[in-house]
Formats: C-alpha cells, sequence, structure tokens
C-alpha cells in the first residue's frame, strides 16, 4: 500500500521540468502514505533516459520497452501502464498534466476501473487531493476510493526534483502489449519551430493580446522584449484565434497553465480564462491602456500605456541595466 | 456517417463563480446556463460532417430534467434527435463514461465527438475513459478532423506543436478551441427543434455501475492575490523590477 508509479514522460530522453514536478509530487505522495515512490519510463529503448531519471530520488526505475511505445500513442500507453500498475501493486499512478498526461491517463484510468483526480494542486494528510475547477475560481478537495488511484499533477503547484548523490536501480521490463488492440497510428509532428524556452520551463514569460493588433506586432514590438530578458512567449487565445502566434502558445483555462518568476502581460485584458493560467506567477507586470482592465486588478507592477510606446521603452530600459 | 455528441451543460462563461459559504457547490441563482462551449464546437463538427455525407447527429447529456434545455439547443443548431440520461446523483467522470459507454453500445455510431474539456468541472476525461471502454482510438485536442474513404485523420494540439494521427471508424473525437466556429441557432432551426425526439432514460436503468470513485468532499474559494499598484512609466516598472522584485 501507498507505493506511487510515476510516469516520466521524456522528450527524446530529456526530461522537462514538468516531468520533475510529478517525480517531486509523487515522492511527497509516497512518503505522506508510507509507500515508495517507482518511476517508469517507456520506450521503444527507454534504458538511457531511464538511467537519468534513476538520480532524481525515487527508489526504482523501470524502463518499460516495446516496440509499440517508439512514438506516444494513448492505445499502446494506456495498455503497457495499466498492466504494469497491477503488477507493481501500485496505489496510486501518477503523471504531469501536459498534453500527454491529460490525453493518456483518463485513458489509464478507465483501463484500470479507477477514480481519476485532474491536475491536483495539492496533497493533504488526511488521504484527500484538492483541484482547481472553474478556471480556477473554485478549489475543490477530492478522496478517491478503490485500491487504486489514479492522479495528474498540475506542474506549477509543485517543485521540481532536485537530483542526488546516488542513483536508483533501473530494471528494464518488456511491456505488456495486445498488438491486435492497437487501432491507432502515429503520422507526423508538426513541430513549432523556436530557439525560445517553452513556456512550461521559463522563468520569464512574456505574453502578448489582441491588443498588439497582428502577428508582424509581435515580432517588431514584442520579440525585442522577449529576447532581451531570453524570456518565453506566451498568448491570450484572442491573440492566438486571430492567427498572430501558434496554438501551442495559448496561456489560460483551456490552454497552458504556467508560473514563472516573471509574467509580463502585453495588450492583455485579463478575463478569467486567461488569468486561470497565469495568476500563480510570483511577479505579474501588466500593460494595457485601458485602466479598468481586469489583469491591474492581478498585477504586481501596472502600466497604464499605448503598448506599442511602452513595449520599447521598457526594452530599452532592460538593456541599459544590463549594460551598466 | 452516424455521430454520437456527448455535452454538458454549465454556467455561461462569463459568469462570475462563487462557492456557497459552506463549501457544497456554488450559487446559482445569478448564473445562465448554457452548452459547454468545447461541446457546442463538437456539436457543429459534427453537423459539419454529416452535411458533407450523410447521416445522423445524435446529442446525448447525462444530468437533470433542467438539461433539456442545452438539448433543445443543440437540436435547433441542427442534431437530428437527442438523449437525456436523468439523473439527480453526483456522478464522477468514470460513471458518465459509463454510461455514454452504453449508449454508445445500443446506437452504435461510427463517431463520438465531445469537447475536450468541460469550462466547469475542468477534469478533461470524459472522452479518453469512454474511448478505452469501448476500445476504441482516441484524438483528443482536435484542431482539424479529415475524413477519407473509412479512415479519419486528426490533428491534434498537444505540446510543442501540432501532431497528426490516423486510424479507422469507430472512434473517439475530443473538440479543441480551434476546430471550427460553432453556428447560432437560427429561428426555422429553433421552430424545427420543438418537434424532434428528446428521449429520457433513467440512469440507473441502464445497469451500470454509477457510484463515484472520485468524490468531491468540499468547495473553498482560492487565495485571492494582492495586486493593483500602478507605476508610472517604463523606467520606473524596469528599475521596480530590478530592486524591489529582484526578477531581472
Ligand atoms: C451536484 C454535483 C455533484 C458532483 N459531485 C461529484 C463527485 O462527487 N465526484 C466527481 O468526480 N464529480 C462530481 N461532480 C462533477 C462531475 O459530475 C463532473 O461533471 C464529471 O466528473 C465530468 O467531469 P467534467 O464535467 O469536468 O468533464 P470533462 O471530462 O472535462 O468533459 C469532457 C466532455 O465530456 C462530455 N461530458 C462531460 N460530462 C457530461 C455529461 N454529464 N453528459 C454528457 N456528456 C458529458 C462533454 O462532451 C464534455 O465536453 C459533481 C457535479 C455536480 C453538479
Ligand atoms: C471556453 C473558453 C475558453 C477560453 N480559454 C482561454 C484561454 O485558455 N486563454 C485565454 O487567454 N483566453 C481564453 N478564453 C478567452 C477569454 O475569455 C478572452 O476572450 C481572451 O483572453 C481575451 O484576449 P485578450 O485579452 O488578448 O483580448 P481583449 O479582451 O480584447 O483585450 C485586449 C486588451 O488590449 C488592450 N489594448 C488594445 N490596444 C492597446 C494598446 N495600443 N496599448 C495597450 N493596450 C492595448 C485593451 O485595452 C484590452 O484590454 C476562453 C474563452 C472561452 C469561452
Amino acid at each position: 500500500m501507498g507505493d506511487v508509479l510515476i510516469f516520466a514522460e521524456h522528450q527524446g530522453g530529456h526530461f522537462p521540468k514538468s516531468t520533475l514536478t510529478a517525480v517531486h509530487a509523487g515522492l511527497e505522495l509516497a512518503k505522506k502514505r508510507g509507500g515508495k515512490a517507482v518511476a517508469v519510463v517507456a520506450g521503444d529503448a527507454p534504458e538511457a533516459a531511464a538511467g537519468e531519471i534513476a538520480k532524481y530520488g525515487v527508489a526504482k526505475v523501470i524502463a518499460l520497452a516495446h516496440p509499440a511505445l517508439k512514438n506516444y500513442l494513448a492505445d499502446a500507453h494506456a495498455q503497457a501502464l495499466a498492466a504494469l500498475a497491477k503488477k507493481e501493486g501500485a496505489e496510486f499512478v501518477m503523471a504531469t498534466a501536459t498534453a500527454m498526461g491529460k490525453d493518456l491517463f483518463p485513458r489509464l484510468a478507465a483501463r484500470l476501473g479507477a477514480g481519476m483526480a485532474s491536475e491536483i494542486t495539492a496533497i493533504n494528510d488526511d488521504q484527500t487531493f484538492v483541484r482547481p475547477t472553474y478556471a480556477g475560481n473554485v478549489m475543490a478537495t477530492v478522496e478517491i476510493d478503490g485500491p487504486i488511484k489514479v492522479l495528474t499533477v498540475r506542474g506549477t503547484a509543485f517543485d521540481a526534483a532536485k537530483p542526488g548523490d546516488g542513483a536508483a536501480p533501473v530494471e528494464k521490463q518488456n511491456a505488456e502489449i495486445d498488438a491486435g488492440a492497437l487501432k491507432m497510428e502515429f503520422v507526423s509532428f508538426n513541430a513549432t519551430k523556436s530557439d525560445r524556452p517553452q513556456l512550461t520551463e521559463a522563468r520569464i514569460i512574456v505574453s502578448g493580446g489582441r491588443g498588439l493588433k497582428a502577428g508582424e506586432n509581435f515580432k517588431a514590438v514584442l520579440e525585442p522584449l522577449v529576447d532581451e530578458l531570453g524570456a518565453a512567449m506566451g498568448a491570450s487565445r484572442a491573440a492566438v484565434d486571430a492567427g498572430f502566434v501558434p496554438n501551442d502558445l495559448q496561456v489560460g483555462q483551456t490552454g497552458k497553465v504556467v508560473a514563472p518568476e516573471l509574467y509580463i502581460a502585453v495588450g492583455i485584458s485579463g478575463a478569467i480564462q486567461h488569468l486561470a493560467g497565469m495568476k500563480d506567477s510570483k511577479v505579474i507586470c501588466a500593460i494595457n491602456k485601458d485602466e479598468e482592465a481586469p489583469i491591474f486588478a492581478v498585477a504586481d507592477y501596472g502600466l497604464v500605456a499605448d503598448l506599442f510606446k511602452a513595449v520599447p521603452e521598457i526594452t530599452e530600459e532592460i538593456k541599459k541595466l544590463k549594460h551598466s | 456517417m452516424k455521430i454520437l455528441v456527448p455535452i454538458k451543460r454549465v454556467p455561461d462563461p462569463a459568469t462570475t463563480i462563487r462557492v456557497l459559504p459552506d463549501g457544497t457547490g456554488i450559487a446559482t441563482d445569478n448564473v445562465k446556463w448554457v452548452i459547454n462551449p468545447f461541446c457546442e464546437i463538437a456539436i457543429e463538427e459534427a453537423l459539419r460532417i454529416k452535411e458533407k455525407q450523410t447521416g445522423e447527429v445524435i446529442l446525448v447529456t447525462v444530468g437533470q430534467s433542467t438539461w433539456q434545455e442545452q438539448l433543445r439547443t443543440g437540436l435547433a443548431m441542427g442534431a437530428d434527435r437527442a438523449i437525456l440520461v436523468k439523473t439527480d446523483a453526483a456522478l464522477d467522470s468514470l460513471a458518465i463514461a459509463k454510461i455514454l459507454a452504453k449508449i454508445a453500445g445500443d446506437e452504435k455510431p461510427d463517431l463520438i465527438i465531445l469537447g475536450k474539456q468541460a469550462i466547469d468541472d475542468d477534469a478533461n476525461q470524459v472522452g479518453q475513459m469512454v474511448a478505452e471502454m469501448l476500445g476504441w482510438p482516441q484524438a483528443t485536442f482536435a484542431s482539424k478532423i479529415e475524413i477519407a474513404a473509412d479512415k479519419i485523420s486528426v490533428m491534434r494540439e498537444v505540446d510543442g506543436g501540432l501532431e497528426t494521427i490516423a486510424f479507422k471508424i469507430p472512434a473517439v473525437i475530443t473538440a479543441d478551441l480551434r476546430l471550427n466556429e460553432p453556428r447560432y441557432a437560427s429561428l426555422p432551426g429553433i421552430m424545427k427543434a420543438r418537434k424532434k425526439e428528446l428521449k429520457e432514460i433513467a440512469a440507473d436503468s441502464l445497469g451500470v455501475d454509477l457510484a463515484p470513485k472520485l468524490k468531491v468532499k468540499t468547495l473553498a474559494a482560492p487565495p485571492k492575490r494582492q495586486g493593483g499598484r500602478k507605476v508610472a512609466s517604463a523606467q520606473e516598472m524596469v528599475s521596480l523590477l530590478h530592486t524591489e522584485a529582484k526578477v531581472i
């Protein structure tokens, strides 16, 4: 009882910060429930990546191998993880609520006949968890019944696990997959090209909204500030819908949830759906010409100004600061 | 193509949500109820597929009698008929998925299109659960669906870009924001909807175990963020970020 199986999502053998937050949460949960934390790395040849995650404080790492696990597909991964969870006798199976975690874990829960809590933000001492609902306006305390419990964690709510001195043993297992039941085919992945940090990894995020008025202005006005700060770029839904920037830059209830050290919102009004994705940032700045814009209510530093004038000025000031 | 579209009734996204003082629910006195925006997108997509080929679009919701309103709205958009699976119980996603899988077993649709997430409970679970229960392929977060012969390819919004996967029907798809822009119900549509079939089934007559595995104990408002301070200039903002907040 109390054992936690952590699905360690990797990107070609590299573990993003979002995965390390699930490891951290898994270690916390195992400690609170008196079990051990085991990480699982899935792939066609997951051994090297498994060796990497073994340094992060878990009791054991399982390198779960199968040719069908080469590209991520929900059906094969759900089969493999469900079989493993049962075999290992895990009480909890968890992952980060990334696009992959959100896609896979409900399917896994159904396969296990288990209850699932999505995007938990806290692990309580009394068997309950906390999860945000209604765009973060209502925090629900929930309890899962049954021998196996499935969870995804909100990456921004937990610290990232840190590597220690030693490394846990890595155990290779061949995944149990009924290949005849697999019905999904991977066709292609069209990566958003960017040299900037990913939204969920970045220390600083600069986001633009409809106030930018055009995609070119993201380039001409926002990007110099983004790059001067070494920041990631984000956007409101309105900016994405208008085609100013790619879809995966959307921050909010139905986009990415972020909590960087500094979030700068430019020409974004601050609708609840946007706030849901960034209001846990450590410091929030807002630049908006409308002093009544709701974004100012959550901003530590608000500047009422025309962004086309203010953003270049801010960029210039930061340059000066760096060279002083 | 026969398409089943499960929809959920939720508070209008523009509503300010308040938790009841005893933590048992949300205040519903001033709430306007609507179809979950992602479910509207799902209905629209089903209608477009039907309009391109032929077929039938069937709406289903698991909820109380009042949820008929949203089924009627969906019928007015153009869906052919609707099913209300009636329950007053607090069901979890797993139970809802079991009900939907049972309905799918009876109706035998080629496709089930759902919303990717309900904007109230924000669980993002039901579609994936139904897919597993039926042993069907799934494409969540769909932003483009292409149907050729019996093969479907779906472009999905995932971290870092767009992924395309393919499979044969029957299958489950969940709609993301940019799949389409839903139509409004027209006046003739609203008139016609009144005469369309809306069947009621009692949830506990379906013979599925509905006891929730996930139980909501209490609800609470989140801690409020203290903001609101204004600065006078770009210079002041940068200087405070450097000397006071120490983040740059
Ligand atoms: C009074 C009350 C008590 C509740 N108590 C609990 C509880 O104890 N435990 C618990 O886990 N949850 C409880 N809930 C919430 C629960 O019913 C959720 O609605 C359910 O878990 C589904 O999650 P979701 O709505 O976020 O769906 P998501 O998985 O986010 O929805 C995705 C899609 O699934 C479809 N869908 C979702 N719900 C329905 C539906 N009802 N009918 C048809 N299609 C649907 C829609 O297409 C939707 O777009 C309660 C709700 C109410 C109103
Ligand atoms: C189901 C659903 C899900 C949603 N999910 C999300 C989500 O995940 N993320 C999200 O962001 N939104 C989401 N939304 C949309 C959300 O409700 C808002 O519509 C959206 O966030 C608005 O984007 P915006 O602030 O860029 O645009 P607007 O609200 O139009 O604001 C533009 C702002 O720019 C300012 N401005 C204009 N010109 C200038 C200038 N020259 N200088 C300075 N300021 C200027 C204006 O004063 C205004 O405040 C969702 C909505 C729904 C219904």
